[in-house]
């Protein structure tokens, strides 16, 4: 039976094709930040053309479960996405992420269940594809459901590792290819439910031992999970929209882990076992100071972005931007900020520099307006309202050693309150300790980035990379 | 191997080029919204969902397929809104 509205495959196909590309460009305009927005509202337009498409297929005689789906699903999802708090986003994108894996692996069940009841019904072609979204769907399901309980403290954000963990996920894996090769081969539906419940019990083991710290790359991979499972989905149904879709994000999101791994320092082997003890302890990627401290390098194009989309940025400059001569490009970058609405302050230590007000006589020469220049005293409540502190070649003005360390050569000697900041950013020319020899434990501080090179280069490189954000 | 087959397999291989290719350079600021922007794309398993719920006959197939809808609704509709939430902050001033 075909409805009167039917459309032809191909005219679908065609839509599908016109999805696509609106989903190409969508995240390709994502990855940017002037284009972000736009990007999202793209990909949505393209996914909405794709079902409402979908609707004139000729496969669908019966729209009333499609219909009472969508709309429980719709208000579930509005009212979460518009009710969540911004900080618990995070696992709320878990979630989103965990049900549409769910729903690949559902699909794959459901086709199952239609094909196999008489053996022989069952094509070679799409019975693979079926077995894996089955598999993927449900290990991303029930991960991004642990990876939720980890990041809303319903479960402990540490690692939950016991002895043989590690023997009974390789001993699970057998057993989940066993369950579907025993699926394909027989096609008895028991095996097909053993490997549903094996999967989801394997996404459970696989991130129980990672800690809350590295959740958001684990979601990221499980993103990616869903992605492929949404991909082999569509081959099980020969769907275009599906296959594209779901490989899009199988592979950019595979890729976009791997980035989020390297910003935080760790690579992907890390995130996954260290709990087992299996990699290396510490952070293998991380670059390390001579005596093991890890830190973090940032680019200019980053740092620039983290700039020019934060609200409160404070410059403190030092001996480093003296010797680099960069206060001009400094007060470019300043006014560059100040007009697309950046609340830009200095902040002036007496003695930053080699003698006191060397830096109001340098800032002075590149017309810094004054009340721009903000003394210790009065800038230091600040820093735990600034989104950004941008350290120019100063050193032991920020040196939280000077606060909290008795042993420091300069504990008591007041300094610039930097750390307090939600970011900060390091100019600097290399880790070497600065006029007073003294190593500056804010290096090793995980909200600290460094963005290594000559003062006035490196302040050129953020100028241009502002310019494009 | 069918040529409906090949066809997908080619149209999988080129959409995994492209999807490496598409994010090559992205500012860390933006990791957190990509992942939640592409999270709402692999909601296009409504589009599998909607065919099967569609021609679904046995009862266990229609539950099923039911569940599967609104899982794949909540993550199309709730990954698109959580999204622009995100990317508020990248407003044009």
């Amino acid at each position: 039976m075909t409805t009167p509205l039917a459309l032809s495959q191909t005219a679908i196909n065609f839509t599908y094709l016109v999805a696509a590309v609106l989903l190409i460009v969508g995240i390709r305009r994502l990855s940017a930040p002037p284009t972000a927005r736009s990007g999202n509202v793209i990909a949505a337009v393209g996914m909405t053309i794709a079902i409402v498409f979908t609707f004139l297929d000729r496969d669908i005689d019966s729209y009333w479960l499609i219909v009472v789906g969508m709309a429980v699903g719709t208000v579930i999802g509005v009212a979460s996405a518009r009710l969540v708090k911004m900080t618990a986003i995070p696992q709320m994108v878990a979630l989103f992420n965990g049900v549409g894996g769910g729903a690949a692996a559902l699909i794959s069940a459901a086709e199952f269940h239609r094909l196999a009841p008489a053996a022989g019904h069952l094509s070679g072609d799409s019975v693979g594809a079926m077995l894996f979204s089955a598999l993927i769907g449900s290990v991303s399901f029930a991960g991004s459901l642990v990876a939720f309980g980890k990041l809303q403290e319903l479960l402990p954000g540490r690692p939950l590792v016991f002895g043989a963990q590690q023997v009974l996920n390789a001993a699970l894996f057998a057993a989940l290819v066993a369950f579907g090769i025993l699926a394909g081969a027989t096609e008895a539906g028991i095996w097909m439910v053993f490997l549903l419940l094996g999967a989801l019990l394997f996404g459970v083991l696989l991130v129980l031992p990672i800690g809350g710290a590295d959740m958001p790359v684990v979601i990221s991979l499980l993103n990616a999970f869903t992605g492929l499972a949404a991909a082999s989905a569509g081959f099980v149904l020969e769907n275009t929209a599906l296959i594209i879709g779901g490989t899009l994000v199988g592979a950019s999101g595979t890729l976009l882990t791997i980035l989020m791994g390297r910003a935080m320092n760790r690579s992907l082997a890390n995130v996954l076992f260290s709990a087992f003890g299996s990699a290396p302890t510490g952070s293998a990627a991380a670059p390390t100071s001579a005596d093991g401290k890890s830190y973090r390098e940032i680019s200019a194009e980053d740092a620039a972005v983290m700039l020019a989309y934060a609200q409160r940025v404070v410059i403190v400059p030092g001996y480093g931007l003296a010797v680099a001569q960069a206060q001009h490009s400094v007060r470019e970058l300043a006014d560059l900020l100040e007009k697309r609405g950046v609340d830009v302050k200095y902040a002036i230590h007496p003695v930053a520099g080699r003698m006191p007000g060397h830096m109001n006589v340098l800032l002075a020469e590149a017309n810094v307006p004054y009340p721009q220049l903000f003394d210790m005293e009065d800038i230091n409540p600040e820093f735990p309202r600034t989104d950004v502190a941008l350290v120019i070649g100063a050193n032991d003005v920020t040196n939280p050693a000077a606060r909290n360390v008795p042993e420091s050569p300069i504990y008591g000697m007041p300094i610039l309150n930097v750390d307090e900041a939600a970011n900060v950013v390091v100019l600097k020319r290399s880790m070497n300790p600065g006029f007073a020899g003294i190593d500056n434990d804010l290096y090793y501080d995980s909200k600290t980035a460094m963005l290594f090179g000559d003062a006035k280069a490196s302040v050129e490189k953020l100028v241009a990379g502002v310019k494009a954000a | 191997m069918t040529s409906t087959l090949l066809t997908s397999i080619t149209v999988f291989v080129l959409a995994v080029f492209i999807g490496f290719e598409i994010i090559s350079k992205v500012p860390t600021m933006l990791h957190t919204p990509l992942m939640s922007g592409t999270n709402a794309i692999h909601g296009i398993v409504l589009v599998g969902a909607m065919l099967i719920a569609g021609s679904a006959h046995s009862t266990l197939e229609q539950v099923l397929a039911f569940v599967a809808v609104v899982f794949a609704t909540i993550n199309v509709v709730g990954g698109f809104l959580v999204t622009d939430r995100m990317l508020e902050m990248f407003k044009r001033r």
